[in-house]
Parts: C-alpha cells; sequence; structure tokens
C-alpha cells in the first residue's frame, strides 16, 4: 500500500488561511485541514472520493474555525 | 528550495530511512499530533508512539518519568545503543518532541526523518498497517539532562534580566493576542500575548513547503534576524512545547548552538500564571 494522489493546497476559509492535504490509501480518501500559520492539523475527514473527503473535512473545519475568539491586540 | 544535507548524525532523509527500515540495529518510530494517523498506515516497520499517554506523565503535567521512558524503551525493541528514526506529522512536531526527551534521558543517537510523514506520503513510499511486536530490549536511561529544559523560574530570570533570549514559535496571532490557540483548536489560557522581550519567529519559517528543514545559511539568518547567534543562550517556547522542541530541534542540533533550552510550560503555563507580565502586540 502507498498513498496516492497526494495534494495540498493553502485556501481562505470563513478569514483564516488554511491548508488542505488530500491523499488516497486503498479505495479510500483521507483530507486534512490544518490552520495555515500555526501548522496545526485540527479537521480531517475521510470519503470514498477526494470530494467527499474534502467536503466533509471543510465542513469540520468551518465548525471549528467558529468558534476560535479574536482579541484585541493593544495592552487597552 | 534549498535544504539541509540531510545525512548528518541527527537528520536523514526519506531515502536513508527507506534503505535501513530492516537494519537490526535502527528502530523506527512514528509520532504524530494526529494519534489516529499511525493506524491508517506506517512506514513499514514503525511503531508508534501516542504523545498523549507515552510520552507525557499522564497524572502531572511532566514529562514521562525516567521509570516508564525506560519501560517505552523496553518494549519498542529500543536499547541504549539502538538508533532510533522519528518522524510523525505536522512537520515533526511530536518527533523532534520525542527526540527532545530521549537527549534529557541521554540517548546516544536518535535522529529525525526530513519531511515527516507528510514527505514519506507524498514521494509515494510504502505504508504498512501490521504493528510490529518487537522482542523486548534492556534499557537504562541516564541521569535527566535539564541542560535543555527550561522551568519557570529560569524564564521569569530571563525576563528580568536578559539572560537569554526568548523565542516564540507560535503563530503571529498567537504572538500578539489576537487568538489564544492556533485557530480550530481549544483554547488553553487566560491571556493572550507573549512573554515581554521575547522575539516571534514561527516554527514553520525553519521548513520547507514539503516538511523539509531549510539550509542551515537560510536557518541561521532567519534566527539571526532577531539578534539569536551561537553564542546567544536560548529559550524556545509555543503553546505546550511540542512546536518549541522542533525550534529547539534546529538552533541546538541543526546549527549547533550551544545553550538552546525548551520551556515546555510554554504559553499554557504563562498565559495562565497570576500576575505574570504580558506583552502586546
Amino acid at each position: 500500500m502507498q498513498a496516492e494522489e497526494f495534494t495540498h493546497r493553502t485556501q481562505e476559509l470563513d478569514g483564516w488561511e488554511i491548508i488542505v492535504e488530500t491523499y488516497r490509501l486503498g479505495e479510500t480518501y483521507f483530507t486534512t485541514i490544518s490552520s495555515a500559520d500555526a501548522g496545526a492539523r485540527f479537521a480531517r475527514a475521510e470519503g470514498a472520493s477526494r470530494d467527499e473527503a474534502e467536503r466533509a473535512a471543510i465542513e469540520k473545519a468551518a465548525h471549528w474555525l467558529d468558534r476560535t475568539r479574536r482579541f484585541p491586540t493593544t495592552n487597552e | 528550495m534549498p535544504t539541509v544535507t540531510a545525512s548528518s548524525d541527527v537528520l536523514v532523509s526519506t531515502d536513508w530511512a527507506s534503505q535501513h527500515l530492516t537494519a537490526a540495529t535502527t528502530r523506527v518510530v512514528e509520532v504524530d499530533v494526529d494519534t489516529s494517523a499511525y493506524d491508517q498506515g506506517h512506514v513499514p516497520g514503525a511503531i508508534g508512539w501516542n504523545w498523549t499517554t507515552e510520552l507525557c506523565d499522564t497524572l502531572v503535567r511532566d514529562i514521562i518519568p525516567a521509570d516508564k521512558f525506560e519501560s517505552l524503551m523496553s518494549r519498542s525493541g529500543i536499547g541504549n545503543d539502538t538508533t532510533v528514526v522519528l518522524y510523525g506529522d505536522n512537520n515533526n512536531w511530536f518527533a523532534a518532541w520525542a527526540f527532545w526527551q530521549m537527549k534529557i534521558y541521554g540517548h546516544r543517537d536518535v535522529r529525525i526523518m526530513n519531511g515527516g510523514r507528510k514527505k514519506w506520503l507524498a514521494e509515494g513510499r510504502p505504508l504498512d498497517t501490521q504493528k510490529p511486536s518487537p522482542a523486548a530490549a534492556t534499557y537504562k536511561a541516564h541521569a535527566p539532562d535539564l541542560s535543555i529544559r527550561a522551568f519557570l523560574p529560569e524564564v521569569q530570570e530571563a525576563v528580568k534580566s536578559h539572560s537569554a533570549a526568548l523565542v516564540d514559535v507560535r503563530s503571529p496571532q498567537e504572538f500578539t493576542g489576537e487568538i489564544l490557540a492556533p485557530s480550530g483548536l481549544p483554547e488553553t489560557c487566560q491571556r493572550g500575548g507573549h512573554i515581554p522581550g521575547a522575539k516571534s519567529v514561527p516554527w514553520g519559517k525553519a521548513c520547507n513547503e514539503d516538511g523539509t528543514f531549510k539550509s542551515n545559511a537560510d536557518l541561521e539568518q532567519l534566527y539571526g534576524a532577531v539578534g539569536v547567534t551561537p553564542d546567544t543562550p536560548v529559550i524556545a517556547y509555543c503553546r505546550i512545547g511540542e512546536r518549541s522542541s522542533h525550534t529547539w530541534f534546529v538552533l541546538k542540533h541543526l546549527l549547533g548552538y550551544k545553550d538552546v533550552k525548551n520551556y515546555d510550560g510554554s504559553w499554557t503555563e504563562w498565559g495562565n500564571l497570576v500576575g505574570a507580565p504580558v506583552e502586546k502586540p
């Protein structure tokens, strides 16, 4: 077994830059989503097709990003 | 896209790893942020370590204690003379965390596979789902080398007396306090910002897009730009200590800087301390 059709791209999701990586192992596609800045993986999904895996992972990512609070960056 | 030559005594290429998978004196170990990744498929013959249960004390917030470290090595088939090759996801975040702990306990020959899991997958190299069951080995940990680990009092002293350069390796948004944790991850501190005087050098700046480390010349320039030079005492920190172990690896083992420590208490300690000074942005 080996990973096939490995892809890596950066895109914006709800104002956040994310990295989408997808590959196929056997009959299953695996997608992981990371934050571009921090490089931290925070969502993953699998599916029978690339579209299915990426759609599910991006949906989960959007859910988590929606919960990320932004704070003022001044000392006041 | 220049990269370091992956032939040093602490860094191996995916090619090198593929040629040494079955060597009796070598043990390949995968350590991931995503603890399910190993089960999807891993480098043939590699064993997997779970950082949440096997590379942390599960009761006290601390690294793994010496007796449990010895037990982990033993059941992993790792003896004191074994060459250990670590790799993992997220450009080797937790592989570096494991490397740092192995150095604390004095393991002589431990290396990181340049580019980690991502590069292995991208190159279409073979994967296996079988979990090896290595024969138990005898292992004796050395006394912990705390010259590579910073605790809170030392960091507080560094803030007061500028005795060490503080390098914050989190994302710029975490550094400024705009967010408390990497987007999408749970907030685990009460305040955002950074330790006063710290310089921001996000860990990822040390890597190329394929996950490999940049050339030594590029790395020297990256850290030199914030005043970190070979003779500068350095304390690296992030949120929980794994991203900063990646930067610690770069400074201490790729560049050979003399006095580099990982502050694994990191922002989840400092950002929760009552009365601790915080700087923004």
